[in-house]
């Protein structure tokens, strides 16, 4: 497939968000039960507006792929059917949520709702948190069915789609969230730190099973299937047209497999081996700006290990497109 | 139930593109508006098509065989178009199974033409919409054009009739009759997306000839020998004879 950087960012981008608004939850959860220091609303309000905005750039980011963004509000229409279409719902009821989580917090309005048989207080920001968590896997879940969903492309249609979007982004919020909290809440950076360089390597471990998953396939259709010829030896002379055609550019990459090699070499380097080392160095140290650059180092990895998700799934649709003249 | 589909004869298809031309030149000016290209006579044309026919070589040389493949939408039973649409553009219609995109509705996200394994949608460059072959949906139904005329304008420009058009629902239609008794087939059957345009398979044609029928049959005296033979110099039957 050829990679629209739309996509690339869209994806990357919210995955960021989702998995920040998480590590915000999961440390008030936390303190909530007293296993952390309380953080003050600073923290949360700032983390979520963040968040937030990595979410409304990745919908910016979505616009750029669409040939009528002015009609963009009718993709909300089939969501019976269509995993881009929940996205399209689920993506600005999980933005809202974190809006209202911020808020809450920022304002200081958090009344208490109940009472847990342990003690533990349910207030607004508890109950909104549960939602955005709810959402934020919801989300998760539509954006890899949007690729796993597609039985032909079978880089793409294994559950482990929606594992490794899940895991990456997930990493990533949490890597961007122990960053944040080397300023402003101190005390649970070493908790944050702990929890990103698990998930990174759980998205490490992840990748390289799909890695390894996608080495063996063997395509399903062939020159064979595509023509319904059955000849060992059939090879394409003319596609039907001298010139490219949408057809040609929108189902490869238009790269050579030594490129594709060395952008899988560098996004494994990028996006997991470098930041684990950042973190390393940034949470034993408290050093903010090792933390924000390992932020840096793995999105960056992650925009190349998109780029090579693109790129690596092989459409059938190209065995139609294999010769000019 | 009704399903329209093309059925494509690969035995007497011969790759001249007539269907090719004839389609672009319905659909770019016919009431889908126009198929935009660009760059048409320069180094890098581009531009959307409908139906491609492509060619490809089977076998190793000396015994090779040329085969001409048209393609274009095989307007599928299950067609894996339709469900991934977000805003409905993309559907299939129930009275005659022809899948069609309504273009006011479609926001050109693509998603459509990655869920199609046979790279039939293509999309307008210049409109910003997908669009892919209607079986000239507004051919075949204008009262307006006689009754020989109601079918694809693909079908009516091949000049083998390589390109048959009906109903593959009705077992007696003509488009069943040549499935039936030609091996007709459907393409990558392995995703179970049941195309209901169908090939129609190269067959092995020999034609032998008996010594007995080189001769006249009714001739039994076998005197074509001894036929006259004017001399050159008399007249012909050309100079006594007024057609």
């Amino acid at each position: 497939m050829h990679p629209a950087f739309s996509v690339i960012f869209l994806t990357t981008l919210i995955g960021v968000g989702q998995g920040l608004f998480l590590a915000l939850f999961t440390v008030e959860s936390y303190a909530a039960f007293g296993l952390l220091p309380p953080q003050e609303g600073r923290f949360y309000a700032i983390g979520s507006a963040v968040a937030l905005g990595f979410l409304v750039a990745g919908l910016i980011a979505s616009f750029f792929h669409l040939g009528h963004p002015e009609r963009a509000w009718r993709s909300a229409a089939k969501w019976r059917t269509s995993w881009l279409s929940r996205e399209v719902i689920v993506l600005p009821a999980f933005m809202g949520t974190v809006l209202l989580y911020g808020a809450a917090h920022c304002t200081g309005f958090n009344p208490v709702l109940a009472q847990l048989p342990s003690g533990a207080p349910v207030n607004v920001t508890a109950m909104l948190g549960v939602a955005g968590t709810v959402l934020a896997f919801a989300l998760f879940v539509c954006t890899g069915m949007i690729y796993a969903c597609l039985r032909f492309l079978q880089e793409w249609h294994t559950p482990l789609t929606v594992v490794n979007y899940t895991l990456l982004g997930g990493a990533s919020g949490f890597v961007l969230a122990t960053a944040l909290s080397a300023s402003m809440a101190p005390g649970v950076t070493g908790f944050l730190g702990g929890w990103a360089m698990i998930l990174t390597l759980l998205a490490l471990v992840g990748r390289v099973a799909t890695l390894l998953r996608n080495a063996r396939l063997r395509p399903k259709s062939t020159l064979r299937t595509a023509i319904g010829v059955k000849h060992p030896r059939i090879v394409q002379k003319a596609q039907g047209a001298m010139g490219g055609s949408f057809n040609t550019r929108e189902f490869f990459h238009g790269r050579t497999g030594v490129f594709l090699r060395q952008v899988k070499w560098l996004f494994l380097l990028l996006a997991f081996v470098l930041p684990m080392g950042l973190l390393a160095g940034g949470t034993t140290g408290g050093s903010g700006a090792l933390l924000l650059a390992a932020f840096a180092v793995q999105y960056l990895g992650l925009l190349a290990e998109r780029w090579f998700f693109f790129a690596q799934a092989n459409h059938p649709q190209n065995l139609y497109y294999q010769a000019v003249s | 139930m009704t399903q329209l589909a093309l059925v494509i004869d690969l035995n007497v298809c011969v790759g001249c593109h007539a269907c090719v031309t004839s389609c672009k030149e319905w659909n770019t000016s016919g009431q889908a508006g126009p198929l935009t290209d660009f760059n048409p006579y320069g180094a890098d044309p581009t531009g959307t098509f409908f139906n491609r026919v492509q060619t490809f070589e089977v076998g190793e040389f000396p015994n090779t065989e040329t085969v001409h493949f048209p393609k274009s939408c095989l307007h599928c039973e299950e067609p894996p178009c339709v469900p991934v649409c977000p805003t409905g553009a993309s559907y299939k219609r129930k009275e005659d199974g022809i899948v069609l995109v309504d273009y006011d509705k479609c926001i050109g996200c693509k998603y459509c033409s990655w869920a199609c394994p046979y790279g039939a949608r293509e999309i307008d460059e210049k409109q910003k919409v997908m669009k892919k072959c209607t079986l000239c949906v507004d051919r075949i139904y204008d009262k307006s054009l006689p009754e020989r005329d109601r079918k694809p304008s693909c079908v009516l420009a091949c000049p083998t009739s390589a390109r048959l058009f009906g109903d593959v629902h009705d077992p007696e239609s003509e488009v069943s009759k040549a499935i039936r008794e030609s091996g007709g087939y459907q393409l990558m059957p392995e995703w179970g997306t049941q195309p209901a345009n169908h090939y129609l398979p190269r067959r092995k044609t020999k034609l032998r000839i008996h010594e007995d029928e080189l001769v006249r049959a009714d001739n039994p005296l076998k005197i074509e020998g001894r036929l006259p033979k004017p001399a050159m110099t008399e007249p012909s039957l050309d100079d006594v004879t007024s057609w």
